[in-house]
């Protein structure tokens, strides 16, 4: 229980996916003009990065044994194709749901915050319940991050910014004040 | 004659006037994450050269057979392919950068430059011009790679290539080296980059401007002698 905690509070806080590992800068960089759509881009990648942790656990366990080569490949065509058939079966199911997260899910498939997560839970040698918190973990700090990022993008809206800079200069910026906050995280661990 | 001229443009044109990173802003994931060093920014950019090339020599060989609806997945197979075989290559050739690149390499994949290439590109250029661009755009991400590897090591260590700079009395910026300084220094690299195409913006208008003013004198010149 205490590891499960362990690797919530550091894959949400000290090694943050987007501010220390630089995955699903795309979406960060690009979407996080308002609060609200930030927000909901954040629960959706959530969503699916849930769904990246048990195909990857899927196929690591039943699969990938017996051809490791073939990880890469796999890895993208199986959370692709279980990704887009989630999308029809809420389409089906729930439209409200659908027009709130749906029109997000086919951008969040090719973003390496997916495939990150499937590599690194490779790596570390993750079961399936430590994949699952993996997963809501980094979710997590994705959403806190974008909302975070979204929220000083709306205070400087109303700022002079000089014009040179505006734009991707000036967010890189800003996250990279971000960062270097939450890297005061990472004393939070210093006795493991 | 013609053609080597617009095909060695379509390679040039990579390296600075879209340079992929610091014009269409992107592949920013492995942009920031390896740069912390010169030698695994060098690497990187390789892995991507070749990966990049290789999958738009085979897109655009076969672009004809590939139907429409499958296109995008296709590419992304193709492309997962040439990582596959970067990522091997690299853990028999340099074990220790494989190392310190680690989950890096498989992710050369969601570079979404890479796809953006073929989709734009590749899929509609023969071989040679596909190729040609190919090598451009990598060797753009190549120097973008290198000098925000080069800027994060000599700042943060005090050091080139793993070659000391300035001595013992150098006190490195460790922040350099650690995620923050990737945002900072990728920012000001922009801000410069952004400066410095304004700066040429103005000039060529200014030089427009006067050669209007120039024109207009010579006609009113032509005119007064014409008269006189």
């Amino acid at each position: 229980m205490d590891n499960l905690l362990w690797i919530f509070i550091s894959t949400l806080l000290v090694n943050n996916f987007v501010l220390a590992y630089f995955l699903g800068l795309c979406p960060f960089l690009s979407v996080s003009g308002q609060l609200e759509t930030s927000f909901r881009l954040g629960l959706a990648t959530t969503f699916v990065l849930v769904i990246t942790a048990l195909c990857a656990w899927v196929l690591n366990t039943y699969v990938l044994i017996y051809a490791p080569y073939l990880r890469l490949i796999s890895f993208i065509v199986v959370i692709a194709s279980t990704v887009q058939f989630i999308e029809m079966s809420i389409k089906k199911l729930s439209p409200s749901l659908f027009k709130s997260l749906g029109i997000f899910l086919p951008l969040i498939t090719t973003n390496c915050a997916i495939l990150g997560l499937a590599i690194f839970a490779t790596n570390r040698g993750y079961g399936l319940v430590e994949g699952l918190v993996f997963a809501l973990g980094a979710g997590a700090g994705f959403t806190l991050a974008m909302v975070l990022m979204a929220g000083i993008r709306e205070e400087t809206e109303i700022m002079n910014v000089p014009v040179l800079i505006r734009g991707t200069a000036f967010n890189l910026i800003i996250a990279g004040i971000l960062s270097m906050a939450f890297m005061g995280f990472a004393g939070l661990f210093s006795s493991t | 004659m013609a053609t080597d001229v617009s095909a060695y443009e379509e390679m040039i044109k990579g390296l600075w006037r879209d340079n992929p990173v610091f014009v269409q802003v992107l592949g920013m994931c492995p942009m920031l994450a390896v740069t912390n060093s010169a030698i695994n920014a060098v690497v990187m950019g390789l892995a991507t050269f070749f990966v990049l090339v290789g999958s738009s020599f085979l897109v655009s060989s076969f672009k004809t057979f590939i139907p429409k609806q499958v296109r995008i997945s296709l590419y992304i197979i193709i492309i997962a392919t040439f990582v596959t075989v970067v990522d091997y290559s690299l853990l028999a050739i340099l074990p220790a950068i494989h190392k310190e690149l680690g989950a890096f390499i498989p992710l050369i994949v969601a570079n979404c430059m890479i796809l953006g290439r073929q989709e734009a590109f590749a899929s509609k250029h023969n071989v040679k011009y596909a190729v040609m661009d190919a090598v451009g755009m990598s060797g753009g991400f190549l120097i973008a790679m290198l000098a925000l590897g080069s800027v994060r090591e000599i700042l943060g260590v005090g050091a080139l290539f793993g070659v000391d700079l300035f001595g013992s009395n150098f006190e490195p910026w460790v922040i350099m080296i650690l995620p923050p300084g990737g945002f900072l220094t990728l920012g000001l690299l922009l801000l410069f980059f952004n400066w410095f195409t304004e700066r040429r913006r103005q000039f060529l208008i200014k030089v427009a401007d006067a050669d209007r003013v120039l024109a207009v004198e010579k006609v009113d010149a032509q005119g007064v002698k014409d008269n006189g």
